[in-house]
């Protein structure tokens, strides 16, 4: 056997570890909380959205209404800060 | 170099450790041995710890080092490494957004056009099979830098990249725009034709234009038209840009004419003015296209700028290639041209 000449080789990654983040528990009901529809500023986003805005209020949720500027470009971070400090759950819609 | 060792039993075959680690694009890649890494850090006078970029998806730093072991992997010789860190610098910014270029289902990639002396110097292609494959510069450039995306950025296929169909491109596309009496795509982003540029285009696959029989300029440059009138979709206009790769012998047509780069767009933008009650959602029956507001409209297929003119390919045959974008604009991703620094 002649020697493996590739024997140590550098890692090409980022050499970190993903922070471990448990689930949120499911909330036992909608009542009383404060859903975030976020709006991904695709056309008809806004369609699928309003009938679940009308859903989750029927159900006792208060629905609060957010868009992205764009589709293309993750949301900037001022809008994930304000539904996250603002919102209970919140549902992305896609679209097309 | 302060990158992790990984000791590969004597019995494992390197490759194969790589494949197991999700380290490679689907292609067998190079080792990355500290041998290796070090005569690929001689391709540059940056230090081996000076970030390079910020890399998305994960927006990570990447160190000279860890593009250097990307480099290796991909089968870079050193000489091509100041290219893959500029091609880099060019993809990770705000302008071309690439987490965008990875998170879209349409069947996009960065694409890299290579201008100036270094291209003859690293023995890049601009002739024959420009847009394929062949040529180790050409093929391993673009896929060094597809790899720090993936392994640096954690930008996989499945993951972040949410192609639908995707594109064989995407394994890294990179060629060398061909010399012509004509000013080139570096030249008309402001620079000179001594200074060595990357420019980065997020685009699809290159579709062929065919065109054997026009002799004059005003007959091709129609035929021309009439193939980029459907770039991406029939239906889009404006928010998508393009790249045109003219051949020699298409170019030659408009040269022995007189024409320069200038009159070309011109008449060329002229024919690419789009009746908007041809493309109107629910026009000849089809739903999709433009809202009915633009009804009584014409409209330019692409906005002001938004056609990329290059030329490349073999001295022998009458084609030329439409590479369509993305999303163009502060929405989606802008063409970046950087300078290389040797």
């Amino acid at each position: 056997m002649t020697q493996n000449l590739n024997a140590v080789m550098l890692d090409p990654t980022a050499e970190t570890q993903p922070e471990q983040r448990p689930l949120c528990d499911r909330p036992s009901t909608l009542q009383g909380l404060t859903v975030g529809l976020l709006d991904i500023s695709k056309p008809r986003g806004n369609v699928f959205l309003d009938h679940l805005e009308t859903l989750l209020s029927d159900q006792g949720a208060e629905v609060r209404r957010y868009v992205k500027p764009t589709f293309a470009k993750p949301a900037p971070v001022d809008l994930r800060h304000e539904i996250a400090t603002s919102c209970h759950a919140v549902i992305e819609a896609l679209a097309d | 170099m302060q990158a992790r060792r990984i000791d590969v039993a004597a019995l494992e075959d390197p490759v194969e450790a790589l494949f197991d680690r999700g380290w490679t694009d689907g292609l067998p890649v190079v080792p990355p041995t500290e041998a290796r890494v070090l005569r690929m850090l001689e391709g540059t006078t940056r230090s081996p710890q000076d970030v390079v970029a910020v890399v998305p998806p994960d927006l990570v730093e990447c160190t000279v080092e860890k593009a250097a072991i990307n480099a290796v992997m991909a089968g870079c010789l050193p000489e091509y490494f100041p290219v893959v860190l500029t091609a880099l610098e060019a993809i990770c910014t705000d302008q071309f957004n690439m987490h965008g270029v990875l998170a879209t289902t349409m069947s996009v990639g960065p694409i890299f056009v290579i201008n100036g002396p270094i291209t003859e110097r690293i023995g890049m292609n601009s002739g024959v099979n420009v847009l394929g494959h062949g040529n180790r510069a050409n093929s391993t450039i673009g896929r060094a830098v597809q790899l720090i995306v993936r392994n640096l950025g954690g930008g996989a296929p499945g993951g972040i990249d949410r192609a639908t169909l995707g594109h064989m491109g995407k394994q890294g596309f990179c060629f060398a725009e061909a010399p012509s009496a004509w000013t080139s795509l570096a030249q008309e982003e402001g620079f000179t034709a001594q200074q060595n540029t990357v420019t980065a285009f997020a685009g699809e696959g290159p579709r062929l234009l065919f065109d054997q029989q026009s002799r004059s300029p005003e007959s091709l440059v129609r035929m021309l038209a009439d193939g980029l009138r459907s770039t991406v979709s029939s239906r889009m206009v404006m928010g998508i840009d393009a790249m045109l790769v003219l051949s020699p012998e298409h170019l030659s047509r408009f040269i022995d004419a007189g024409w320069d780069r200038s009159r070309f767009l011109t008449e060329l933008s002229e024919l690419l003015i789009i009746d908007a009650d041809d493309i109107i959602v629910g026009a000849h029956g089809i739903d999709e296209g433009i809202p009915t507001g633009f009804a009584g409209l014409q409209l330019p297929k692409f906005r002001p700028g938004g056609l990329l003119i290059v030329h490349a390919g073999g001295s022998a045959g009458l084609f030329s290639a439409i590479i369509g974008g993305w999303v163009n604009g502060n929405t989606g991703s802008d063409p970046v041209t950087k300078e290389i620094q040797l």
